[in-house]
């Protein structure tokens, strides 16, 4: 196979205000026709980078050395006309954010036929043609109707299927592929993969693969390269380097993965909190007269959590997993009793709730978005104190946040920063702390551990895991990452649509799991049963 | 302190080693950073880092340093001519500027040195702006932030109650209060502060709409925060920035609007007078007295035109796009 793509000592560094900053160094692959590399890495690595100076959409304060080969052409010195052209038409691209990728405002055949338009000069009837043929090679059911859609018509999977029926309008040579999958369920992302694959044989195109994701990577790619700070540090055959990785750092990002076990909480320890029959529903229409409209979110769960229990929810987007957790700690209205060591808080007002509100605490899932940006970290920290123990002067407020800075392995000496200056991880350990000041004894985790890249999620889950261990502490652990559920509970509950597809214990559901949707999850995020 | 992860800058996309009083700041307690504390430096607050962005914004400081001279020599300026607000020159009837008997910008029809009268009205249009600015900036904040928190009923009866007093018509205001308790200045300020405030509310309330369903506020619920807490603590904070922005655009659009009141003949009364006044005195001598309308349409302009590019200037240093 020749080589299609070849990436020679590529440099980008970025003339900013504050100082140039080198994103890529002296980066060098190549890609053969046909073929897949993956290019993976933690955030900041550079990949992205990499991969938008191969397609020079670089902003120009971007100073791009080396060079970029493609079909032996260096893409760093042709003509801004001729790089049009070579957009599209032979490297095409898609990305992240299937939900912003697309026009709103037009129609989906319309999008992907202009591209026919301008590489092609495809148009009328031959165009719409094209379209439909396209949209069908990459599994939109019932094209005819499809392909006058609007984006929001459209689920985050059969977006993503759009986009990359516009990447393959023109029988591109090489796809670049940036997180394509990271917005998506698993069982979505399966498909896609799936897709890819298929398409990739059909069309004979090459396809550099951007990722974060290691279990991907080891089902996909032939070739992959691991970049950190902007540097390949190691690169060869996946199987080669998965099997024999000679890098510390990908070594590291191979182990990067959530192991072990939690202890098993006493049999006997009583039940904290406890649920029945809980139903929440969003309305959706409101009307004065006859009846309204809602949306069920969840419909009729029943649930217990023991004292030093974890009990871990699963489950896709949309499947009710987050609006159950916010139901039983009363943040959301629900029907339905709630019982928290056997007194029922589903009647309390906001005021009969506050004296339990310390002993029932929270952690978010985005860390950049639960934290004020207006307020410093020791006032984060502290708020809860305020509220539940008004009689503490500063100074011991002060004492109290030092110590739960220490608990959380952060440097107290930060607590006068503000959350901006902070990375995902350290937010996600602000959190935590702020959760823990009020020493909670149930702690409801909401996909804590999502933001965050895989070798900084396994540190957190060690800290948790600790955090369990020493203070005793009841999780409710919501997450649609098995491997972390798994590392993580006791218990397993796995939701669908509002409802409890199958409860069980962590063995029961990832070694034998009895319903086919559990299981059809539990393959698609290459999650092997333990004894393999 | 760990390790884990690289900063959330956007600076520091790569390896670079982190520059001391980054994430990882040094341990040591820091001698030089201001406002340290027990070894804890103290943070670049996002009012510091807005601050620092817009004084490398040249129009801006400009802007704000022409300002602020406007308002000193304002506050100052009368007390250091010889001439006062109504005292007339009976040698010197719309003259044009000279030096002679001190008229540097001339005077008006009546004798009065121009000047002065300049002086004074920038009083009047300043602190019309100032306080009305002030009433809106504090009756909308309130009332949009607990509307957008509260949100349901209350808030469509509250917002139906600004979008009945829009649908009132502003001059019908003004000419029913001066009817009511005659001519008077405070009557300008509660009215221009009575209209100026229905739009921060809409720009408060949107904010709140948004930042209501972020999981800071979220987290505060779960912590126990009462309403009024987190309306003060989390809410506000948190909108100040439009709403600063949008107060250096109200600042402008009420000295327009007290001008256009004057020029009715509803606004400030003789002997006492505006920059709006002193324009519409101006207007009708502008054939045979051109420097009438030039003087005070210059420092009206002037500050009309510092306001709106400063207001430009808070707006880019507080979006957070461009941090």
């Amino acid at each position: 196979m020749s080589t299609l793509l070849e990436i020679d000592k590529l440099s980008v560094t970025f003339q900013l205000p504050t100082g140039p900053v080198t994103a890529v160094k002296d980066v060098s692959f190549t890609i053969a026709e046909g073929e897949t590399l993956a290019l993976v890495g933690e955030s900041g690595s550079g990949k992205s980078v990499t991969s938008t100076a191969a397609m020079r959409l670089l902003p120009e304060l971007a100073e791009t050395t080396g060079a970029i080969r493609f079909n032996g052409e260096n893409l760093l010195e042709v003509t801004p006309k001729r790089m049009r052209r070579v957009r599209g038409n032979d490297i095409s691209m898609i990305f992240q954010e299937p939900m912003t990728s697309l026009n709103p405002l037009h129609r989906i055949g319309r999008q992907i036929g202009e591209v026919l338009v301008k590489h092609k000069q495809l148009t009328g009837n031959a165009n719409r043609q094209r379209v439909l043929e396209l949209l069908n090679q990459v599994g939109i059911p019932e094209p005819e109707r499809r392909i006058d859609s609007y984006p929001y018509e459209l689920s985050g999977g059969q977006r993503q299927r759009v986009m990359i029926a516009m990447a393959l309008a023109c029988e591109p040579k090489l796809l670049i592929a940036d997180e394509p999958t990271t917005a998506l369920d698993v069982t979505v992302q399966a498909q896609i993969l799936e897709l890819l694959k298929s398409l990739q044989a059909e069309y004979g195109m090459a396809i550099l693969f951007i990722t974060h994701d290691l279990s991907i990577v080891r089902h996909f790619a032939d070739h992959v390269a691991v970049m950190r700070y902007g540097e390949v540090v190691e690169s060869g055959r996946t199987l080669e380097v998965f099997d024999n990785p000679r890098h510390d750092y990908t070594r590291m990002l191979l182990d990067a993965i959530p192991r072990g076990r939690k202890e098993p909480a006493p049999a006997d320890s009583p039940v904290l909190l406890s649920g029945h029959d809980i139903k929440v529903r969003f309305p959706l229409k409101k009307r004065l007269f006859g009846k309204s409209e809602y949306f069920e979110a969840v419909r009729g769960i029943d649930l217990s959590i023991r004292r030093g229990q974890t009990l871990g929810i699963v489950g896709e987007s949309g499947s009710g997993k987050s609006t159950l957790g916010r139901a039983l700690l009363r943040l959301l209205k629900s029907e339905g009793d709630i019982r928290f060591e056997d007194a029922d808080i589903s009647g309390l007002d906001k005021s009969g709730m506050r004296p339990l509100r310390s002993r029932l605490q929270v952690v978010f899932q985005d860390p950049f978005g639960s934290l004020s940006p207006r307020m410093t970290v020791g006032d984060i920290i502290s708020e809860g104190l305020k509220v539940h123990h008004p009689e503490m002067n500063r100074r011991q407020r002060e004492a109290e946040v030092i110590a739960a800075l220490e608990e959380v392995a952060l440097d107290p000496a930060m607590r006068n920063r503000y959350p901006h200056e902070f990375s995902g991880g350290q937010r996600q350990r602000i959190a935590i702390a702020r959760a823990l000041i009020l020493k909670p004894e149930l702690l409801l985790l909401d996909e804590p551990t999502s933001a965050l890249d895989r070798s900084v999620q396994v540190r957190v889950i060690d800290l948790l895991r600790d955090l369990q261990k020493k203070h005793g502490l009841t999780y409710l652990f919501i997450s649609h990452d098995l491997s972390v559920v798994r590392a993580l509970s006791d218990d397993v509950m796995v939701m669908k649509e509002g409802r409890v597809i199958e409860h069980g214990s962590v063995d029961a559901i990832f070694n034998h799991p009895r319903e086919a949707y559990t299981q059809a999850l539990l393959k698609a995020a290459f999650i092997e049963s333990e004894a393999a | 302190m760990t390790s884990e992860s690289k900063p959330y800058s956007g600076k520091q996309p790569d390896g670079t080693p982190l520059p001391a009083g980054g994430p990882n700041p040094p341990r040591s307690p820091d001698p030089e950073t201001p406002g340290t504390k027990e070894g804890a430096p103290v943070g670049e607050s996002l009012a510091r880092d807005a601050w620092r962005r817009l004084s490398q914004n040249r129009a801006a400081m400009a802007s704000l340093g022409l300002l602020l001279a406007i308002i000193v020599v304002c506050i100052v300026g009368p007390w250091l001519l010889p001439w006062g607000l109504a005292e007339v020159d009976w040698n010197a009837f719309g003259t044009g500027p000279t030096l002679e008997g001190a008229h540097y910008l001339g005077t008006d029809a009546n004798g009065r040195d121009l000047l002065t009268r300049v002086l004074y009205g920038g009083r009047v249009s300043l602190s019309v702006a100032l306080v009305a600015s002030f009433v809106s900036l504090v009756i909308g904040v309130l009332y949009g932030a607990i509307s957008g928190y509260l949100g349901g009923r209350v808030d469509n009866y509250m917002m139906r109650f600004v979008d009945i007093m829009y649908s009132l018509p502003f001059m019908f205001l003004v000419i029913l209060l001066m009817v009511v308790f005659g001519r008077n200045i405070f009557l300008i300020y509660a009215a221009i502060g009575a209209v100026e405030w229905l739009d921060m509310a809409r720009i408060v309330r949107g904010q709140t709409l948004a930042l209501k369903r972020r999981e800071f506020i979220e987290a505060a619920h779960a912590l126990g925060v009462r309403d009024t807490k987190i309306v003060t603590r989390h809410l506000i904070p948190n909108a100040i920035g439009p709403v600063i922005i949008y107060v250096t655009l109200t600042v402008p659009k009420v000295i327009l609007l007290e001008s256009f009141l004057s020029f009715l003949g509803l606004g400030v009364q003789e002997p006492l007078t505006s920059w709006g006044v002193l324009i519409s005195e101006g207007v009708d001598m502008m054939e045979s007295a051109p420097w009438m309308l030039l003087v005070p349409s210059f420092f009206l302009a002037a500050t009309l035109f510092c306001l709106n590019f400063l207001g430009d200037g808070l707006r880019d240093a507080l979006d957070p796009r461009t941090r």
